[in-house]
């Protein structure tokens, strides 16, 4: 493992002058509620927290973004692309479960048969520094899903905090870069041996969460399953789950428009939304919220794996903790796992 | 509350066992600490999931629209309220309904404990006689439940359910009325500054519609945000088009809203939905005389016309 040492005392420091040269975000607590934001002080960060409510997904896939504007007069139309900030971007503080939905998120808009541009400015000119969680939230389940609390993928540095320091692990070549141009000294091997058990202690409390074996084959053999009725007859059918979701991704494109001139704009759109599959001919496939909570599951852990060979849920738990009723996705999917007859 | 949970119990079953109802709506344990979680029961044998504590705060009376079954409800005063509305406005039959009255002692804000608490976890919950016991990596502390309650359960004046089948404990303790001293606080300040608070409220909205998919009067088969054709209503989070969301929704709820708080529940970003809405059962109460959900028989004053109604505000904006 490549690592530096970054003193807890030098964090501020380190802040202030990464603001110099990037737009930097990192957890705020406003109104008792933590999120990015961005920061113009070392002193508004606020390190000591779970989660955020919300992943910083909005960083590289806002919730409303102009494509472009367009006007006509007189027979002319004229296009404008909004104008885009110069500077790099970079996340501090993020979880890991939240640096790995980026690479979740690349998959779908960094694929081999589309390429979304607007996405891709913003992914690359992000750059994570993470860190990892000490301490679990009991609805985590990263661990189920291919991470772990102190996973590396998505992240540029890993900062594992073993007391009164941090391990900067270097992930990539953009996070060997930042650290080279700042003198911090290298890791002994008594701190990374500290790190190690740090690591292991926080892995080992990470909740049992979701049954992975064999989930997919039951998912898409249960499809017409009763149980999808009795597992989703509380929900209400907002958006909370697909809204604080790292991953989820789905989107609508509108025209804002008075007359002839307006702005074709991107809004995040929810699967959970009955208007989400309704069709000109006003056929909805998804009806009910049978339907749409299935649906949800599926996506993330079935038909994801088809396209893209990995689940499409990173264990964040939000969904779960968040959930006006309660409904669980732990208990759903297990639910489903645990179906007898079903192959 | 375990008798209460027993009485519960005891009356679905025998309403399950005499195939009275077809379902019973109640609460179960939720699977995180401090949550309850609404239960569906059709079958005997699971009656003992239902429950009852001081985490089952959402408003059951959201499943009722529209059933077709023969269904019985475990309902607080709130429900009630909203079950009251809902028969007014056809949305369901008394004569389907069963109501398993709970009268209420109020239910607990989570999200307050959960601050109190600092950043550390609650792992386990145990309530006692007004008391909340919560344990976690390294703590255990007992806090009081009646600090903790919802803000509207702490201005309500209807915990005992107004109407009922069964009440499975006894009369809760009523408040005289709601002072709405929230409100006249709000009316004290100028155009200007209730405009600044309003817009920052709404600047934290998400869109997400978990206000109106948990109001129990939130039924309309299209929501006018959802309406395509024509558009009403930008889709962005302009904050514009937030704030026609919030405002559109406030009046839509005036004369029907029985100040449950399941939307501000539900908020995941903390947004103060109730401010509008208080207002107006405010203003209902006083220039209508009308307290929402109180009785089948009273007309909601927003689907009549009376020639001496207040309307005064029609020549003095």
């Amino acid at each position: 493992m490549r690592a530096k040492i970054i003193r807890k005392e030098d964090i501020a420091g380190l802040l202030e002058s990464l603001m110099e040269e990037y737009e930097v975000f990192a957890p705020v607590k406003r109104d008792g509620l933590v999120l990015f934001e961005r920061i113009s002080s070392a002193s508004e960060v606020f390190l000591d927290y779970q989660n955020s409510l919300m992943p910083p997904k909005q960083l590289t896939f806002p919730q409303t973004e102009t494509l472009f504007g367009y006007s006509s007069a007189k027979g002319e139309v004229k296009i404008e692309v909004p104008h885009r900030e110069e500077k790099p971007q970079l996340i501090f503080g993020i979880r890991p479960c939240d640096a790995s939905s980026f690479v979740v998120l690349d998959r779908v808009f960094d694929g081999e048969d589309y390429k979304d541009t607007y996405y891709l400015e913003r992914r690359e000119k992000t750059i994570t520094v993470s860190m990892g969680c000490v301490k679990p939230r009991s609805t985590c389940f990263c661990s189920s899903v291919a991470g772990g609390p102190f996973s590396t993928e998505g992240s540029d540095l890993l900062l594992i905090d073993i007391g009164d320091k941090y391990i900067a692990q270097i992930v990539s070549d953009k996070g060997a870069q930042l650290l080279e141009k700042r003198r911090f000294r290298d890791a002994t091997e008594d701190e990374l041996a500290s790190a190690a058990t740090v690591v292991k202690a926080a892995e080992a409390s990470v909740g049992p969460g979701v049954e992975m074996d064999g989930l997919k084959d039951k998912l898409d053999s249960s499809f017409d399953d009763p149980i999808w009725h009795q597992l989703t007859e509380k929900c209400l059918s907002c958006g909370i789950c697909t809204f604080l979701c790292p991953t989820c991704h789905c989107f609508d494109i509108v025209d804002e428009a008075v007359d002839s001139n307006g702005e074709r704009i991107r809004i995040w759109d929810s699967c959970q939304f009955p208007l989400f599959t309704l069709q000109a001919s006003g056929l909805n496939p998804r009806p009910t919220v049978k339907e749409r909570f299935r649906q949800r599951m599926m996506h993330k852990f079935s038909y994801f794996l088809d396209k893209y060979s990995r689940v499409g849920c990173v264990g964040c738990g939000r969904c779960i903790t968040e959930c006006p009723v309660n409904l669980d996705l732990r208990q759903v999917l297990n639910s489903v796992s645990r179906l007898e007859g079903v192959k | 509350m375990p008798e209460v949970s027993d009485k519960i119990r005891e009356a679905a079953r025998s309403l399950l066992r005499q195939h009275k109802v077809d379902l019973v709506v109640g609460f179960e344990r939720g699977s995180i600490p401090l949550r309850s979680t609404p239960c569906f029961v059709r079958r005997e044998e699971d009656v003992d999931r239902l429950i009852w504590d001081s985490f089952c705060e959402n408003n059951l009376a959201k499943y009722l629209v529209k059933r077709a079954e023969r269904v019985a409800i475990v309902g607080k005063g709130c429900d009630v309220r909203a079950v009251v509305e809902l028969i007014k406005e056809n949305q369901i039959s008394r004569e389907q309904l069963f109501i398993i009255g709970v009268p209420c002692q109020g239910m607990v804000d989570r999200r307050r404990v959960e601050a109190k608490l600092d950043g550390r976890e609650i792992l386990e919950v145990s309530e006692t006689d007004g008391e909340l016991e919560l344990k976690g990596d390294g703590f255990s502390e007992i806090v009081s439940r009646e600090e903790f309650l919802y803000p509207c359960c702490k201005t309500c004046t209807h915990r005992n359910p107004v109407i009922s089948d069964v009440l499975v404990a006894d009369a809760a303790a009523e408040l005289d009325s709601d002072s709405h001293l929230d409100v006249a606080e709000f009316e004290a300040r100028s155009a200007g500054e209730r405009w600044e608070y309003l817009s920052r409220e709404f600047s934290k909205c998400i869109r997400c519609y978990a206000c109106r998919n948990a109001c129990p009067l939130c039924y309309c088969q299209e929501c006018f945000v959802d309406n395509s054709r024509p558009q009403w209503v930008g889709k962005s989070t302009d904050a514009s088009d937030v704030a026609v969301f919030h405002i559109m929704r406030a009046f839509h709820l005036a004369g029907r809203c029985v100040d449950c708080g399941a939307c501000e529940r539900a908020c995941p970003m903390g947004v103060d939905i109730r401010k509008l809405n208080r207002k107006l059962v405010k203003d209902v109460k006083a220039r209508f005389d009308y307290e929402t959900g109180l009785s089948l028989d009273q007309v909601a004053p927003l689907s009549t016309f009376r020639p001496d109604d207040p309307e005064e505000f029609m020549l003095d904006p």
